[in-house]
């Protein structure tokens, strides 16, 4: 049977048309490719519009056509519109495909003759695939209504929270023995100065006693299986050797634990803690964990201080880890982020020099609640700083280390300025290499720093060093910096400095993403479905990601995300059902040799191995259509639906130059 | 036994013949090999760099490619494919040439050219050009340089001073640390000494601004001294020929222009590395450094021999006397005496 053909070629405006000849290109698709069934080619301005959709359903009913081309953007963009448009005309939407003629064409090339050339061969390409093309039926699967949020700061918390309210159940898991996060360990927000705890621990009460969230603490998802709408999950809920059922948390067993630890995580390592122990006060779930590796009962088979005095003997030795199974039909991830190491600056002396702290430190050194009882006070723990200095930018923005902006380091090293101004009376500098403070009310409180009288200094600092020059600089740390405002080298002595860190992926989050069957961008943060429009979905279907997961945010943007993540994951538990692409990949058993070369490289685990058969099997609903397995089967055994050898070596066909007439050189 | 090709340089051969000597008394303790790159010429020093490239570039590449001859199949770790370079500026030089001959096809080119005058030929890469406590820290070990020591320097407080050639820019990412590295520090605590911190060990110590502009230099030194005193260091130790030559040479000078009285001897490592392991301070060039080292190794039981003649006294300044001073009162006065 002959194809009736129609092809559009859209203007974008003049994104396209500025460069490719677009008429030209329609003439030549109605006149050059008329042999293979092309009976109408049109341009148009804009085909993505409604005007532009109508067009293509219009010709579909009148002209009665049996496959659609439309060139103009990448299908990541309006693969989906179209297909829509063709469907509504009564069209099977596979039978539409898409030629970029923008993002390969119009945007790389600046020669009007050699673009429009390029876009007649990649027309042609898209013409002579979609004749090849099968009409596909889209494969409906129910939803399960629970779902999984990994970490518990506070983009997970307002994530779950969202969920819960709407009546559907959540699993809560953290990693940490309270949920809380980096927020719970800062002394105050920017920029209204709200009290860190104080805005956080009503959310997670709530979170710790909604009748919907089932919280695990102290637990890490270990194995995920499954797809969208039916992941089949594992977590790992680690001894706490607390009985959870006795423990009233009166807090006992941790006054009398004779085992005294620097807590690296929740005091960042400037307070400590006990063997067994609660983060802090307002931790969710208020029992606390034993720590294996310091308990001296676990080191040398004595002591058991805490079981003797446990009022409710709710301490148990014995416990072990447990595996859970779960089964969720959304994965919310909010596992947050890990602070640069501010010991790979080396000349800004953190670890050498005792007085230079980093800003998770001064969160703790100020808070109320921290080891100096929110004095801000030197190494040494008594002394009062007349002089404080903060460095913007450690890490962050800098070649030889991220280059990207860290987000809440400005405002940050701002707060801290209003801090130690404001309990201590010192000097400050924040040396700045830009002052970042964009979002509602964050400029206010800049100019209110201003006021206060900090001082501003504009350079990236070279040094902080404490060997004195001068006499005015016995025995404190010289920041060493450019001031690009006065074009002149400054040596600062202060008795103190704070490094802004930058943030950074949790260092586990390659291994993280791999087992959600999600990817991370250079910079290690997980990469989200569309930067702009699609911020919370991911590439694989039912895993979201919000919070500083995804990339450096403050607390107003991760809890804003935390509920857009919510509101897509509700839209799907609404629908009952999803449906799945049916661009898979098949096996053809007969082919197969069972050599298992594609079981490793699935990035979504769907390819199993049947022993039995000595034959690789894919599972349909596990397959993301990604095509990995099909260019590595070294027997063409396994073939994409969509992605066939026919269509693809008829659209290599096409792309030949061979229809075309040579472009003038 | 570990072999190595050895590229001198000709600072070991004059101003730092104690390097050199020293240097030579620890190859054994340590099982080391070193065989020296026949007929070597100078490097270029920080000097010829500036001026013309591809020549500097090709006198360079000439010590390479003369190296390339003297290779032989690698055995064990070290193999003689490396190239080891005591000197901070021939050890800089070596492996600039070497990593911008194979960043830069086009140099490579070039300097072949120039090199097959001379019947030479290099091929970027094939050579590993290493610096000398590179090798004793990481080939050798820590723990084999603690087995070698039999006197501990025991109670000698030093600052480890690095210089700023070695760990910038690092072509061949062997340091610790680019702004603090660490493999001084190490060496010396296995030696025993007692290491001080000295934030300033990768600061310049002047260069050759001795010679263009002496205050920019005394001021350099100054620094490194003041803080190495203030620290409570008995001595500085260095890597780098140039420092210790600025530092040595030019310390009664620059005391001199700022009215101070700073006495910080410098020493290399090798010399220190030779008294733990027992050697006479006669075989390892100690006291013949400017700033005398004497009183500061008799702290640890170390008597330096005197090995210098007394200087020749000063000629008598024979010039002619000069006509007396012009005051304003020409006619009321007496000769100034």
């Amino acid at each position: 049977m002959t194809e009736k053909i129609g092809v559009y070629v859209c203007h974008c405006g003049s994104n396209i048309a500025g460069v490719v000849d677009v008429e030209d290109v329609a003439k030549w698709a109605a006149e050059k490719l008329g042999h293979q069934g092309v009976v109408i080619a049109r341009d148009y301005k804009f085909m993505c519009s409604s005007l532009g959709q109508e067009l293509i359903e219009k010709d579909i009913k009148e002209l009665g056509l049996t496959r659609v081309v439309v060139a103009a953007c990448s299908p990541h963009l309006h693969e989906k519109t179209f297909r829509i448009a063709a469907q509504n005309a009564g069209l099977n939407p596979y039978l539409v495909e898409l030629a970029s003629i923008r993002e390969q064409v119009s945007w790389v090339h600046t020669d009007k003759a050699v673009a429009t050339a390029k876009s007649k061969a990649v027309v042609s390409g898209a013409v002579s695939r979609v004749i090849e093309n099968a009409p596909l039926e889209e494969i409906k699967v129910p939803i399960n209504p629970n779902t999984l949020v990994v970490g518990g700061g506070i983009a997970g918390i307002q994530s779950a929270l969202e969920i819960a309210n709407a009546g559907f159940h959540v699993y809560l898991v953290e990693r940490e023995p309270s949920i809380g996060g980096h927020m719970a360990q800062f002394d105050k927000t920017f920029p209204t100065l709200d009290c860190s705890a104080c805005i956080l621990t009503p959310r997670m009460v709530e979170a710790g006693t909604h009748p919907n969230i089932t919280l695990l603490t102290w637990s890490e998802v270990v194995n995920v299986a499954g797809y969208v709408g039916n992941f089949n999950v594992t977590i790992k809920k680690k001894a706490r050797f607390v009985n959870e059922e006795l423990c009233t948390g009166c807090g006992i067993c941790q006054e009398k634990c004779p085992k005294k630890v620097i807590d690296d995580v929740y005091e960042a390592g400037l307070g400590y803690r006990k063997a067994v122990y609660t983060p802090f006060a307002q931790a969710v779930p208020n029992y606390p964990v034993m720590d294996k590796e310091n308990c001296i009962y676990f080191e040398k088979g004595t002591c058991k201080a805490c079981e003797k005095f446990c009022p409710t003997n709710a301490i148990d030795f014995n416990q072990q880890d447990q595996l859970l199974n779960i089964e969720v039909g959304n994965i919310i991830l909010a596992t947050g982020y890990d602070l640069f190491d501010a010991r790979r600056v080396s000349n800004y002396g953190y670890g050498r020099l005792p007085n230079v702290f980093t800003s998770l430190e001064f969160e703790r050194l100020s808070n109320a609640a921290g080891p100096t009882n929110g004095n801000i006070v030197l190494r040494d723990g008594k002394t009062v700083p007349k002089s404080v200095g903060i460095i913007h930018c450690v890490g962050s923005r800098d070649r030889n280390f991220n280059n990207y902006c860290s987000v809440i380091c400005c405002m940050q090293g701002l707060k801290f300025a209003h801090l130690v101004h404001e309990r201590t009376g010192a000097t400050v500098y924040n040396f700045y290499i830009d002052m970042r403070t964009a979002y509602k009310a964050y400029d206010e409180f800049y100019q209110r720093v201003l006021e206060e009288g900090t001082l501003f200094v504009r350079g990236k600092v070279a040094e902080v060093t404490d060997a004195a020059r001068y006499s005015n600089e016995r025995g404190k740390l010289i920041v060493q910096t450019e001031d690009t405002l006065a074009g002149k080298q400054r040596r600062i002595p202060v008795d103190m400095v704070i490094l802004s860190s930058g943030l950074q992926p949790r260092h586990d989050a390659k291994e993280v993403g791999k087992m959600f069957g999600i990817s991370c961008s250079t910079d290690g943060w997980f990469t989200e479905k569309h930067p702009k429009l699609d911020p919370v979905a991911t590439m694989t279907e039912g895993i979201y990601i919000v919070g500083c997961a995804q990339g450096p945010k403050d607390i107003p943007s991760s809890v804003a995300q935390g509920a857009a993540a919510s509101a897509r994951v509700l839209d799907k538990i609404l629908q009952r059902e999803v449906a799945l692409e049916p661009i898979k990949a098949t096996v053809n058993k007969e082919m197969c040799s069972g050599c298992r070369i594609c079981n490793g490289l699935c990035p979504f685990n769907a390819i199993a191995f049947i022993a039995d058969d000595n034959v690789s099997e894919i599972n349909p609903a596990l397959c993301q259509g990604c095509g990995t397995c099909v260019a590595a089967c070294p027997a063409g055994a396994i073939s994409g639906t969509g992605f066939s050898n026919e269509q693809i070596n008829a659209q290599i066909d096409g792309l030949l130059m061979k229809n075309l007439e040579p472009v003038g050189a | 036994m570990n072999k190595y090709l050895l590229y001198p340089g000709c600072s070991m051969e004059s101003s730092a013949k104690a390097y050199m000597e020293s240097m030579n008394t620890i190859l054994e303790p340590l099982d080391l090999h070193f065989e020296e790159i026949d007929d070597w010429n100078c490097c270029g020093a920080t000097e010829y760099l500036g001026i013309n490239l591809i020549p500097a570039y090709s006198l360079i590449a000439r010590n390479l490619a003369l190296a390339t001859k003297q290779m032989h199949p690698a055995n064990g770790t070290g193999g003689t494919r490396t190239v080891v370079a005591p000197c901070s500026a021939c050890y800089l030089n070596l492996a600039k040439a070497d990593h911008y001959m194979n960043e830069r096809p086009s140099l490579g080119e070039k300097v072949n050219e120039a090199l097959a005058a001379g019947g030479l030929h290099y091929e970027a890469g094939t050579l590993d050009v290493r610096h000398l406590i590179d090798i004793l820290v990481y080939d050798v070990g820590l723990e084999k340089i603690r087995e070698a020591v039999v006197h501990p320097l025991t109670g000698l407080k030093v600052v480890p001073y690095m210089g700023c050639m070695l760990p910038r820019p690092d072509y061949q990412h062997r340091w610790s640390d680019h702004e603090h590295p660490t493999e001084l520090d190490d060496l010396l605590r296995a030696l025993g000494a007692d290491v001080i911190d000295y934030p300033l060990t990768t600061e310049c110590c002047g260069g050759h601004m001795t010679q263009i502009g002496p205050e920019t230099a005394f001021e350099l030194i100054r620094r490194l001294v003041a803080d190495a005193d203030e620290r409570g260091a008995q001595m500085m130790v260095t890597v780098c020929p140039m420092c210790q030559m600025n530092v040595d040479a030019y310390q009664n000078e620059m005391n001199n222009y700022f009215g101070t009285d700073y006495h910080i001897p410098i020493l290399f490592f090798t010399q220190l590395m030779g008294l733990a392991f027992g050697k006479e301070p006669g075989e390892l060039g100690i006291g013949v450094e400017l700033v005398s080292s004497r009183n500061v190794l008799a702290g640890i039981g170390v008597e330096v021999p005197v090995t210098q003649e007394p200087a020749a006294p000063r000629k008598k300044d024979e010039g002619l006397p000069m006509p007396r001073r012009w005051t304003k009162h020409e006619g009321r006065k007496e000769a100034v005496k």
